[in-house]
Parts: C-alpha cells; structure tokens; sequence
C-alpha cells in the first residue's frame, strides 16, 4: 500500500474542506477502497473519514424515503419502512457481499463501488484503460464471461477508448428501477441528479466512472413515493449461492391494477458500465396485460442492441429469461 | 454402520472431541507464521516475493534503486545479485539461480523489510525489465501437440488389456463423449508460510507443510547442507491438499534471504501468490469409449486423455487411472498425454487422478446407463469387478456392493425418476444422481517414539503431520489402547523433524503408516513396563512371566489375578522416576504387491435446478464408503464431509483461468475462485460401513482424506442430468453451461 494521510472529519462542511487536498478521497466502510488500495490500484494522497459526520438516517414518508449517505448497507436493507416500501431495494441490498461487508458498506460508498473487471483488479495486468488510462482492454481479448454486453465502448484492445467493464452493484440496480435520485454538496453548493446520470457509461473517458465531481460529497439518496412495494422482484443470477458477483440481475417493479401494468420500472445488472434502465422495456409493459408475452416483448426491447464477446454471449439469452422470470414473479406480488 | 446424522455415544477408546480442537478454536494452536520465538521478536524480517508479470522470457534488468531507498528496506535479493548456489538448482522450483521466467506469476525477486507493508511498497518500485518470447499458451487449441509424459527421460506408454477393436466390436450400446476437468488450484486456509533462521550453520525453520521430512530434505539437499544442520517444525497445518506436499520456492527463499540478512525472515504468500507457485491440478481432456451388449456388460472401456502440464516439468494427473480399475470390462485401453504451458507445476492435489478420473468415468457410465435405459446402480453392479482388473489380482477387502444398498436406502433412490425432466417443483426441476467412489490404501515406512511418565501420563510422538485431519487425536487414542489408558492422558507431538520420521501427510496414508508405529512404540514401552516390574523385588509383579501380566486404567496386573499389581506412577516412582521410552517403527508387509489395497464408496446426490436461472442447488448428498476401521468418528466422518462439499464446487464452481494473452489467472483471489459458501451446500450424510482391512494393516484401518471428493462431481452431474435432461460434460456446471447445453 502507498503511504497516505488520514484525516477523520466530523461534519460535512469540514468534509468538504479537506476533500480540497490533492488526490483525496472519502472514506466510507472501506470495504472496497482499502481493497483496492493494497492491491495498489487506488493510491489517494489522504483518506477523509467521513464515518463520523452524521448523514446516517433513514426516513420515509409519503413523499418517498431520504436515505442518508453513510446508512450502512445492513441497516438501509433491514429497516422496516424500506422493507414494508422499497422491498425491491432491501432484496438487492441482502443478494450482495456477505453480512460482514454489508455493516460496514455504506449507501454512498456502494454508489461509488468500482468494477469487478479481472484486469482492473490486478495491476500485473498491463492494458486496463480505466485503472491506466490509454493502457488499452486486456478483456477484449482475454476472458470476459463478467462483462459487459450493453453501452460498452469498444474500439479494440489497444485504443484508448475501450472499456467492456460492469458495475457491479446490486443496490444500484435497485436504485435505477425505483427511479432514485443523489443529492449532491460540494463547497459550491447542492445539486441533484437521477441515479440514471450518476453512472456513466465508458464513453471515450472510461476512467470516470461516474458524474460525480472529485470535490463534491454524496449525502443523500432519495426515492420517490412508493409504486411497486406490493409488485416487485429483485432476481441475481451467479455462480454459487451467495459471495458472488451477478452474471445477470434483475430489478423489476411493477404498479399492477387489476392483471394489467399501469407502469412499471426495470433494470439490469452485470450487463453494462452502469445499471442498466430499459425506458423502452417499461414502455411497453406500461398499459399492458401482465402475460408472459408481454414480459417477452419487454425483455426483446431491453437487450435490444446487445453485442457480446467469446465468453459471455451467454448473458444475452440468460438476460431475457431473467428478465421474463423477474416480471412474472413481481407480477404475482412481493418478494418474501 | 456409522453415520454422522445420528445421536450417539463416543466409542470405548475414540476421545470425544478433537485432541487439538480447543487449542484451536481458542488461537492458542500456532501455525508456521506465529511463531516469534526462539529468536527475539524484534529482530523478525519481512520477505515479500516479488512475481514475473510475463510468461515466458527472461528478465532484462532490475532496477532496484528507488526501492532500496524505501522506508524499512533491508535488503532486495534478485537472479543478479542473489548467492548461487553450488548444489544443481531444481528445475521446478524458481530461486533466483537465472533469469529464466516460464510462467506468469514465477517468484523473481525477494523484497526483505522491518515490515510486511513496507517490503509490499517497496516491491512496487522496482521496475523489471523482460525479454520477452512467445509463450505456449491456448491449451484447448494446441491439443494435437499432445506428447506422453516424461519420466527420467523417458516417455510413458499408455496401457493396454484385451484386444480392444474386437471386444468393442461386441457393443451393442457405445457411449463415445469428451468430458473435461479444469485447472484448479488447492488453496488451503493457511496459505504457505515459512520462518527461517540460521544459528551458524544449523538451519531452522518453522513451515506449514504435509511433510517435515521432504522440506528438511529439500533444504539440505538445495542449500548443499548435512541434513543433520536442518531443523524443521510444523505443529499444526492450515490445509494443505496436496500443494504443501512439496518445498516449493518460498521455502528455499526464506531460508537463503534469513542466509544474507542474518536475521530470522518470515515469507507469508498472499492468496493471490498461491495460484501457480505452489502447484495446481491440471486441466484435463478426456476422450471416454464404453462398449457394453445389451445386458450392460462392458465389453470395453478406452480413455484417451489430454492434460496441461508446466514447461518446467511434467506431473501426471492420472485421470484415466480409474477406468482401468472401477469396473470389469473385456478390453480396456488408456492414454495419458500432455500438452506443455506456460504455466507453474502441476501437483497432486485431493485424489490426485481420481477425483477427476471419477468425475468423467462416472458421468460416461450414467449416460451408458441412461442408453441401456438401466438402473445406473444396476450397471455398476452387473460390472462390479470382484478383483482389480488392471492388475489381476485381489482386493484385501472390499465391499462395494455393501455402499451401494446402503447409501441407496439412506438416500431413498428407489424414488428416482429414471427419466429425466420429469420432476419438478414450482420453478424448481429435481434430479437424482449417483456415482463410484474409490481411492487407493496406501502406505508408508514411518516410526514413532512412546513414553510412560511417572506422572501417570503418556507421551506419544511421530514425525508426521497434523494437516486437520485428526492425527493428534487418533495417536493419542493408538497409544492409549495398546497401553490400556484412557485416551485424555496421552500427550502427542507431532510436526518436529527431530521426531521419529515419518511420511508425507498425502496420499491418505498417514493413518495407516504411522498408527501401527505408534501401537508398536507403545507396545515395547509396555512391554519394558513388564520387564521392570518383573525385575524390582518391591513389586507385586515381581518374577511373574510377561505373557501373564496386563494392563489397565494405568495400573499393571495380573491377567488371573487383577488385585495383585500396582500403578504404573507407583511402579516407575519406586525406580527412580525416569520415564520408560521406546521407539517403534512399521511398514507394509512383504505381501504387500499381491493384493490390491483400495477404498471404495456410493456417493448420491439431489439437486434442484431453477428453469430460468439454470443455478443449481445442490439439496443433499448421501455418501457411504468401505475405509476399513473409521478410527475417530468425528475427525473421519469430517473428513469425508468435507471432501464431498469439494466435490460439490469440483461439479458447480472451481476453476481457475488462464488469460490467453498474458498466461497469468485472472481470477486468482477468492471473491473469483469460487468454492463452494455455506449456502450451497445442504445436507450431506456420510457413513462408513467399518470393516476392518487387517489384510492392509493391522489396525484394520485405511485412510480416508481424499475418497470423499471421489465419485461426489460425478454424482451432482448426474443428478443435474436427471433433473433437466441437459447433458453438461465440462466442468464446473456454472449457469450458463447448464442453459446452452
């Protein structure tokens, strides 16, 4: 690990003070940062801890749920009013890590998780754009059974540009569906943005994961008032029962009237550098009858595009039955 | 019968619970890198192995200059500035002697530190220059470079029985697949950790291994030192499966850097250091033939199969081994043949052979079964091979037949569907699989030292390893039967060279080498308890015959008359209270090539299959198995638990991969690596038929640390067959295989 600074901070306006120094980053569980720091990936100049300033309430009312930055994975997946109202959420939450990392991980910090890509990870590896960028992609021509089949930037192995990496998230997936919003300081002021411009796609800079300014803090997450807490499924398809990143993952929610959809949110995880939303798959399930048909034609639209490589072309056909099993068990009520 | 889901007493004579299990699970048990004694803690070094990132060439330059300046650095140790040493450097193991690098991930430099943080950071900053060559890589496109082995120069031909062309010719159902088994690496718990000290040239060290003896041998022999100058220790081992079998790299390394620095040195390698310099099981190709008439006799069996082996040297994993011994069949033919990598050794690694030659002969005979439209117990049986076949002589014991009825009661096979696809709940399809367990008995020369205390305890000590199997346990218990002691009073050492010598804790032999080693040590002890009582007028046994003396409960007697006698305290007190010691040794018998010595078992298991997610969970698994006398119920049944929940990540998750570009694994850590969590595995119910093998030795017991991976892949393929009629011949079984296939 590099030599770093640590600085433990009490209040978000000092939080905001330090973040000033030169390559600093928050701290918040650690569960991934610290990780990547040993692995020599990350090497901030100095650590913000951030795990003091408050910012770790849950609240939900009507006018949906204000989940504060710092609200460990474990707590924001196991209180009660998530659970009786954002279910979708609470199920993403418990499908991910383990219960050790869960209490340590926070809201903000699984925002922020960066990729699972083999050659992201281990700096033997000398092509990965987004840990060097202009390095090139080791996982074009390498094994890329974990990565991405949507949005991707690839313009081969040795451009600059290219990027097959996923975001690896379960809450995230969750978020997109449910259509979440992150609220955003920054010395300057607030700003907010929808969770579906949080996250980037590679683009031509796939070293940025996120819009995220480097001086600005994540305080909160907000979610609009509940629609799918009585039809929603969240469905992680992986390797082993548990610990393990999704091949594929669903995030599906339904506002049912009667047998038919009255509108309906849905996104996929393990497929593309940010979770990936379907306006056009929650288009067509709007209005229509909840069949297996319906569900069919809505996972058609939200793989439309898809382009796989040698080791998960697998993703595109697992994908749409994911999804067709996701809808249809929403459809039937909430997850138990 | 004993099994592990049923209440019951501990047997007379097995100690209850783990002789080690407190010190345990209470951290008092130290493994190789806890030890900050005899030197002084302080002066402890730091060594970091520093790893090629190429897979073939060799290194240009190392500039260490800007890490020599780190904080905390001591020293930096590389093929140009490293000692060389005089003895012929092994050409599987890398230290330093050239520049040579075949694989990625090859050590390639020492890092020596105050610290482990600061000798990581300072690794770092080296900067390494490589000539770079092209590297044997693809290994699934270079198949037809597929040579035989290599053994003293010699290539090894396959093996041949019966004419097979005219004995095929004969089938009338013929199942002719390719199954393969992939690359996999060991990772034991504690991962390979080495302490070396000098005290001028007595070398120390404390090493997790299987084998104190091969890592004081190795040293010796590499470092061109008396073996009598190599000390080593190891009380207790983390796992091991095969990769701490061998000295690899690290433990040379530590030895030289602790040479240079002339302080103790401790190298602790990383989880992801573990995977190519420690040994891995090679990937393997197999080319399965069954011919059987219509009635199911195999007419006959051919194998032909293709592994990955290193550019350093050859290692055999024999997966076509089993087929030449499971079943009868008219003909039978096997190759085994290698193709060479870039890439670390090849090891043996839990049944080495037969976990993977079980895992693709047993699904070949469930499809063979399948074709017949035959019970697949039903085929074994018709099959069942009364004598070894590729040897043509007897078993000691064996009862297979015994496994199949019962593991199939307990399972409840007869409900099974023999067609597959038909059951299924909500989203869920059910299947039922089986398959044949077996692994050789073998055994080893191994010795042991026993003493009587005037304390009225027992010390007993061997040479041998403890690698979690229970050793400690079962030589208490062996020491306290041939003496007639309760097992609580004997304290066992074990894992110290200066003991006795004993064998390489592999090959599930340990149990059957060193156990009649320490019955005989513990047998002259008595028998010089006799003797001194027989000797000393004070005693109520004076000059009676040891043929009528015996003992009990610590106290020695008359056979006729149990009163007259006294305590073995009493008796050795009287005499000056030295403790009675006596060395025993044992070995296989001169019969030992007339017989064929071989564990067997039944192995089911249930899975669910999700139609949509096509994840499998692997619901129960019953296994039953003919392994001679079980010596310590829980420490065997353990055992064999735990190698069917290996091999049920050999059937759904473990494998390592190589990148095809730069020949290093990608997925080289455990959040990639996946091994089976607690939530796939669900109930598993294992029971040993306990029939005594005297024929093998004469505790009657074989050792069980690698049949419960045998047949255990196989029987979770099957079943995930005999739920979704998906036929899946490559292993792991993940998601998306089970939906393509």
């Amino acid at each position: 690990m590099n030599p770093f600074a640590y600085q433990r901070v009490e209040a978000p306006d000092a939080a905001l003070q330090a973040i000033a120094i030169h390559n600093a980053k928050f701290l918040g569980g650690g569960t991934n940062l610290v990780d990547l720091m040993k692995d020599g990936v990350e090497s901030p100049s100095t650590l913000i801890d951030i795990n003091h300033i408050g910012l770790n309430k849950v609240l939900v009312n009507a006018n949906g749920a204000t989940i504060g930055a710092l609200v460990r994975n474990s707590d924001l997946a196991n209180d009660p009013a998530i659970v009786a109202h954002y279910p979708l959420l609470s199920h993403a939450l418990l499908s991910g890590a383990s219960p050790q990392l869960r209490n340590m991980a926070t809201t903000g910090g699984n925002l922020m998780q960066r990729t699972r890509c083999f050659y992201f990870m281990d700096t033997a590896f000398p092509a990965c754009n987004k840990r060097v960028p202009g390095s090139g992609c080791a996982a074009i021509q390498g094994f890329n059974r974990i990565h991405a089949i949507l949005g991707q930037t690839d313009e081969g192995a040795t451009s600059a540009h290219t990027c097959i990496a996923t975001n690896p998230s379960d809450m995230n997936v969750a978020l997109a569906a449910l259509d979440a919003k992150v609220e955003i300081q920054s010395a300057k002021g607030k700003r907010t943005l929808p969770l579906a411009d949080f996250h980037r796609l590679p683009g031509t800079t796939p070293e940025v994961d996120t819009n995220l300014h480097p001086d600005e803090l994540i305080v909160a997450v907000t979610l609009p008032p509940a629609k799918f807490a009585k039809n929603s499924w969240y469905l992680k398809v992986r390797d082993r029962q548990s610990y393990a990143f999704a091949l594929v993952s669903v995030a599906a929610g339904l506002e049912m009237d009667g047998d038919t959809i009255r509108s309906a949110g849905l996104a996929l995880g393990g497929v593309a550098h940010k979770p990936w939303r379907s306006p056009e798959a929650e288009h067509a399930l709007a209005g229509k009858p909840a069949t297996r048909e319906t569900f069919q034609r809505a996972a058609e639209l939200a793989v439309a595009g898809a382009k796989p490589y040698e080791h998960n072309a697998f993703k595109v056909e697992l994908a749409k039955q994911s999804i067709v099993r996701a809808l249809t068990q929403a459809s039937k009520g909430a997850q138990a | 019968m004993i099994r592990n889901n049923q209440a019951r007493p501990t047997p007379e004579g097995q100690l209850e619970h783990r002789y080690d299990g407190i010190a345990k699970v209470t951290g008092k048990a130290k493994y190789a890198a806890e030890f900050t004694e005899p030197f002084p803690k302080k002066d402890l070094v730091y060594a970091y192995i520093v790893h090629s990132t190429i897979p073939s060439g060799s290194i240009a330059s190392i500039d260490q200059k800007e890490a020599e300046r780190a904080f905390g650095v001591i020293a930096i140790l590389t093929p140009f500035n490293v000692p060389k040493l005089t003895s012929a450097k092994p050409h599987n193991l890398s230290i330093l002697q050239d520049t040579d690098v075949h694989y990625n991930g090859q050590p390639i430099a020492v890092v020596l530190a105050s610290s482990l943080p600061f000798a990581r950071q300072a690794a770092r900053m080296l900067t390494i220059k490589y000539n770079q060559q092209p590297a044997k890589l693809n290994f699934m496109g270079r198949l037809d470079e597929a040579r035989p082995p290599k053994q003293g120069g010699r290539e090894q031909p396959g093996t041949q029985r019966g004419d097979l062309a005219a004995s095929m010719a004969k089938a009338t159902v013929t199942v002719d697949e390719t199954y393969i088994t992939p690359l996999q690496n060991h990772n034991p718990m504690e991962p390979h950790a080495t302490i070396a000290w000098w005290e001028g040239e007595e070398l120390n060290v404390y090493d997790g291994t299987q084998y104190i003896s091969g890592v004081k041998m190795s040293l010796a022999r590499i470092l061109n030192l008396p073996l009598e100058n190599v000390h080593v220790q190891c009380p207790y081992t983390g796992g091991g499966f095969g990769s701490k079998g061998t000295a690899w790299s690290h433990v040379t390394l530590a030895a030289m850097a602790a040479k240079v620095v002339q302080k103790p040195v401790k190298l602790v390698l990383e989880r992801n250091q573990m995977f190519g310099p420690v040994g891995t099981r090679p990937t393997t190709v197999n080319k399965i033939k069954i011919g059987a008439d219509a009635s199911g006799k195999i007419v006959g069996i051919q194998h032909d199969a293709i592994m990955n082996t290193s550019v350093m040297d050859d290692f055999v994993e024999h997966s076509a081994g089993t087929s030449r011994m499971l079943y009868n069949s008219e003909a039978n033919a096997t190759t085994e043949k290698m193709v060479e990598m870039n890439l670390g050794m090849g090891t043996y690694m839990r049944a080495p052979g037969e976990a993977t030659g079980t895992a693709v002969l047993e699904i070949a005979m469930d499809e063979l079964a399948h074709k017949l439209k035959m019970d697949p117990v039903q085929l074994r049986l018709v099959n069942y091979a009364e004598t070894d076949p590729s040897r043509n002589r007897p078993f000691s014991s064996k009862h297979l037949r015994e496994c199949y009825t019962q593991a199939a009661e307990n399972f409840g096979w007869s409900k099974r569907n023999a067609e597959p696809g038909q059951k299924t709940e909500g989203n869920k399809q059910i299947g039922y699989g089986m398959a044949t367990a077996t692994y050789p008995a073998n055994r080893s020369a191994a010795s042991a030292i026993v003493r009587i205390l005037p304390n009225g305890r027992v010390f007993a000590g061997s040479g041998t390893q403890d690698i979690g199997t229970g050793m400690y346990t079962i030589m208490a218990q062996t020491a306290a039967a041939a003496l007639g002691l309760d097992p609580t009073l004997v304290d066992v050492k074990l894992g110290d060279s200066a003991l006795p010598k004993a064998p390489v804790s592999g090959g599930s032999q340990s149990t059957a080498s060193v156990l009649p080693a320490v019955d005989a040590a513990a047998r002259q002890a008595k028998l010089k308890l006799f003797q001194l009582a027989m000797q000393d007028t004070h005693s109520p046994l004076y000059n009676a015959k040891d043929t009528d003396i015996e003992t009990k409960d610590g106290h020695i007697f008359l056979k006729s008359n149990p009163s007259t006698g006294e305590s073995f305290t009493a008796l050795l007190t009287r005499n000056g209270a030295a403790p009675i010691e006596a060395e025993g040794s044992a070995e296989p018998g001169p019969d030992k090539n007339s017989m064929t010595t071989q564990s067997f078992g039944a192995v089911f298991a249930e899975v669910a299959v999700d139609k949509d997610t096509h994840m499998v969970q692997v619901r129960r698994v019953v296994g039953t198995y003919d392994i001679g006398t079980l010596m310590n119920n829980k420490t065997g049944l353990n055992q064999l638990m735990g190698g069917i929940v290996w091999g049920v990540g050999f059937a759904l998750h473990e494998e390592a991969v190589i990148d095809p570009v730069y020949g290093r694994t990608v997925n080289g850590n455990f959040a990639d690596y996946h091994v089976p969590v607690n939530a796939d595995i669900g109930d598993i119910d294992v029971s040993v038929l306990n029939i005594p093998d005297t024929k093998f030795n004469p505790l009657g017991s074989r050792g069980i640390g690698e049949i419960g991976i045998t047949g255990a892949a196989a029987a979770v393929a099957n079943a995930i067959y005999n739920a979704t009629g998906k036929r899946v011949r490559n292993y792991p079984m993940t998601p998306d295989k089970i939906m393509q296939a």
